[in-house]
């Protein structure tokens, strides 16, 4: 019964990735008007049958630009997840296999890492950018940012893990029947990191989201007119409207409805890691 | 008589007992700790180089200044000269100082601190944009001490409203060790936390009493918490963790007017403008092509007549704002060149405009002449949802020209770094916040040499005709006392100002502010500051004191 109930919640989890998908590529004929199309004679509308949603503040549709942002952000950042998932098997995953002094080097690399000032790093990094950038490079370049900056905290967990492993009962069986390098490291420990890379990858895409949203204030998000559940979510920053306007919340709702859907479509092992 | 004798004693104990409980009703009035937001970092605590607002809320609370413009009045008051006289040409003006005042840290107040700061003012090193307001000719500004107490102080030119300017010199101590932390306003700065908060203290040594005798200021401190987020300064004022909001957004002011109606205070069109301008440095960082259309007037012009500021007033800022015209707000009645109008949004006029200068457009985009497309980026500052909404709307109205723009929104300090000192910029959006009713308090803006010239500062000579014809126009007004010739001058300078388009004006915003229950004695303004002018006599309720 257990694993018919998990098996139910993982098609419905499927279903709701697959709309969720599909609607966001079919943008272009769902939404009633461009994400940038201005109704200045009807800004911070209430939802109605013209405007599902209602209107942002400058008068723009919100369910297409929902539509369109789910687009750009459930595309970006897995990738930047994958990017910085990539990269923390790299470092951790080795470093954990390899263990003793590159352990050490690679979790003092890592720890070294974390504690930089990140917040005046984006800074400087936004001074090295050019101001003219559309607003399609200027998402490319803030995913992959986050992509190439977000994989030291996984690299630490994977570290341990691999390290666990590479004194398992199961490791040391191949090692003994002849097995080393890398093709011990391939064959034996990197399946067996696999839930974690999972986990790790699929925590990291709403920490991306985020991040996103808040790179903004650098002037490093993506830029306007272009949405994304990022900048959906700055709409957010109005937490006294609430209750008087409580459609403004769809963004975080289905950011929170994908989140879990992907959560729910990891298996039992996936999840336990 | 032993009846009498008690009677007496009686009413000398009864008149001992009200004197007591008046006395600490009075002392009661003291204390408490006003709490407000500064919107950045500010950028220094040196009162002679203050041009930003975070640093210059600083410098109204803490410098002492020897005259002082009332907010409300707008009448000129005596603070820290008890009288002043200016010479019948204008060039001078002496100051007769009030006796038995000390700084901050007990150093006392002498004619020597006040030659010590003008001559640290004017000093071309200093880059001060308070000091360029005083530079009306060519010369050196003297100090002479007259007396420990009268000094006089002679500029090379006429100045008119001259008393005026000293409204934004907060004086500081010749002698002291702590140099700028050593002041003669109500409060200092106590505590700094960089990016968190600044804690001001009640200055012990302040000069001022009130009519009852009671040293001011009353507040025992102020807490600026540094917070660029107006929704979190918003919510944070709604559950009484701030007492004053001194700029309101027109979306929060509508619904906390529709909440509490009593907390909500609409002064009407203020004195302050929004504005964007192209960046037209020669030396600045951007292609020579976009230089060019940057300094060509009918591409300015075309621009600011395709911008519709109707929508901009009434889509962001919900009706709470009106079409800007030009450098001088409509409120301030005397200055305001009457003659010229809001420019209209004639995007098909914008659009005959460029093509005259060789633009042409092509699938729907715009190229200049030599085959470059027309596209640039308008910079501003982070966290102002006015500012950012207004860039957007602007993106679209000159997308329908068919000009790309790229709106960039950056931290304050990256900001300014960019437009004052790299020029790594290639059109800006940001606002002026008035302080002043007069011309002169524009100098630092419209003179060529100027700090804030922002289109092009810190020019050796005028670089164009129109520059030098505001040049000899801002002097020409300040170097006569005589109102009509000054308003003529100024009115000219207001024209050349529409035609050449340095600045875009989009909007006069009204003076919107908020002002906690707990707050007693605030009457908020049209001028800056508009809700802490009085920050001397302010008190706070007497439970919110006790809750504190």
């Amino acid at each position: 019964m257990q694993r018919e109930r998990m098996s139910a919640a993982r098609k419905l989890a499927c279903v709701v990735v697959v709309a969720v998908c599909a609607v966001s590529l079919g943008a272009n004929w769902l939404a009633p008007a461009g994400y940038a199309k201005q109704f200045r004679e009807a800004p911070s509308a209430p939802p109605s049958r013209q405007h599902l949603l209602g209107t942002d503040e400058v008068g723009r549709d919100r369910f297409a630009r929902v539509l369109y942002g789910t687009r750009i952000s459930l595309l970006l950042a897995p990738a930047a997840a994958l990017v910085s998932t990539g990269l923390a098997a790299l470092v951790g995953g080795l470093a954990g296999y390899l263990g003793g002094i590159w352990l050490r080097l690679a979790r003092g690399f890592t720890d070294l890492f974390l504690s930089l000032p990140w917040l005046f790093l984006l800074i400087t990094v936004r001074a090295l950018l050019p101001l003219n950038v559309s607003p399609l490079v200027s998402v490319l370049i803030t995913f992959l940012i986050l992509g190439l900056l977000g994989w030291a905290a996984s690299a630490r967990v994977l570290s341990t893990s691999a390290d666990a492993l590479r004194n398992s009962d199961f490791v040391l069986q191949a090692r003994a029947s002849g097995l080393h390098g890398p093709r011990l490291f391939l064959v034996h420990v990197l399946p067996n990191l696999k839930p974690v890379l999972y986990a790790q990858f699929w925590i990291s895409i709403p920490v991306f989201i985020l991040s996103e949203a808040n790179l903004g204030i650098l002037g490093l998000g993506v830029a306007e007119p272009l949405p994304s559940w990022g900048s959906l979510l700055r709409e957010l920053e109005g937490l006294i409207s609430f209750r008087e306007e409580p459609w403004r919340l769809m963004p975080l709702l289905l950011l929170i409805v994908v989140m879990t859907s992907f959560q729910m479509l990891l298996s039992n092992e996936e999840v336990t890691a | 008589m032993t009846g009498r004798r008690a009677l007496l004693r009686f009413l000398f104990c009864f008149a001992l007992v009200c004197f007591a409980i008046t006395s600490t009703a009075a002392f009661s009035q003291s204390g408490g700790e006003l709490r407000f937001c500064l919107r950045s970092e500010p950028k220094t605590f040196d009162p002679l180089l203050v041009d930003d607002d975070s640093s210059l809320s600083i410098r109204y609370l803490t410098g002492g200044v020897l005259v002082r413009a009332n907010r409300k009045t707008q009448d000129l008051e005596p603070e820290l000269a008890e009288s002043w006289k200016v010479s019948k040409d204008g060039k001078q003006i002496t100051f007769k100082l009030r006796h038995g005042i000390t700084f901050s840290d007990g150093s006392p107040f002498f004619s020597e601190d006040v030659a010590f700061t003008m001559q640290r003012l004017m000093d071309p090193a200093l880059h001060s944009s308070t000091g360029d307001a005083f530079r009306s000719g060519s010369g050196a500004v003297t100090t002479k001490i007259i007396a420990p107490d009268q000094i006089a102080i002679t500029f090379a030119a006429p100045l008119a409203g001259l008393e005026r300017l000293f409204d934004q010199v907060a004086v500081m101590s010749a002698h002291s060790p702590k140099k700028e932390a050593a002041v003669l306003g109500p409060f200092l700065v106590a505590e700094y936390k960089a990016g968190s908060s600044v804690l001001l203290r009640r200055n012990p040594n302040y000069w001022k009493k009130d009519s009852q005798g009671h040293r001011l200021p009353y507040l025992d401190s102020i807490r600026l918490d540094i917070q660029s987020n107006r929704d979190v300064e918003m919510l944070r004022f709604k559950r009484g963790e701030l007492d004053l909001i001194n700029i309101l957004d027109s979306d929060y002011f509508d619904r906390l007017a529709a909440s509490s109606p009593g907390l909500a205070h609409d002064a009407g069109a203020s004195l302050d403008s929004d504005f964007m301008w192209f960046n037209q440095v020669a030396s600045a960082p951007i292609p020579e092509y976009k230089r060019a259309w940057f300094r060509s007037a009918n591409f300015r012009r075309a621009i600011s007549q395709a911008i519709n500021r109707e929508d901009l007033s009434r889509v962001v800022f919900n009706g709470h704002a009106q079409p800007a015209v030009g450098p001088v707000s409509p409120a301030n009645k005397f200055w305001f060149n009457s003659n010229l109008k809001a420019e209209p949004y004639r995007p098909d006029s914008a659009l005959k405009r460029l093509q005259a200068d060789g633009f042409h457009l092509q699938n729907g985009s715009l190229f200049d002449k030599s085959g470059n497309a027309v596209e640039f980026s308008i910079v501003t500052n982070a966290g102002s949802k006015p500012r950012e909404r207004m860039a957007v709307m602007v993106q679209a109205d000159l997308g329908k020209l068919g000009i790309k723009v790229n709106v960039v929104t950056l931290d304050f300090p990256s900001l300014i770094e960019r437009i004052s000192q790299k020029f790594n910029y290639e059109a800006a959006m940001l606002g002026f916040r008035n302080v002043d009713l007069d011309p002169n308090g524009q100098m630092n803006i419209w003179l060529s040499s100027a700090e804030n010239h922002a289109w092009n500062p810190q020019q050796k000579s005028p670089e164009t005709v129109w520059e030098a014809e505001i040049d000899r126009l801002m002097r020409a007004q300040a170097s006569t006392a005589d109102p009509k010739k000054r308003k003529e001058s100024f009115d000219r300078v207001q024209e050349i100002a529409a035609e050449q388009v340095p600045f875009i004006y989009l909007v006069n915003q009204n003076a919107l502010s908020a002002v906690s229950s707990a707050v007693e004695g605030a009457n908020p303004g049209i001028l800056s500051p508009q809700t802490f002018w009085n920050a001397e006599r302010l008190t706070l309720n007497a439970s919110t004191r006790a809750s504190r």
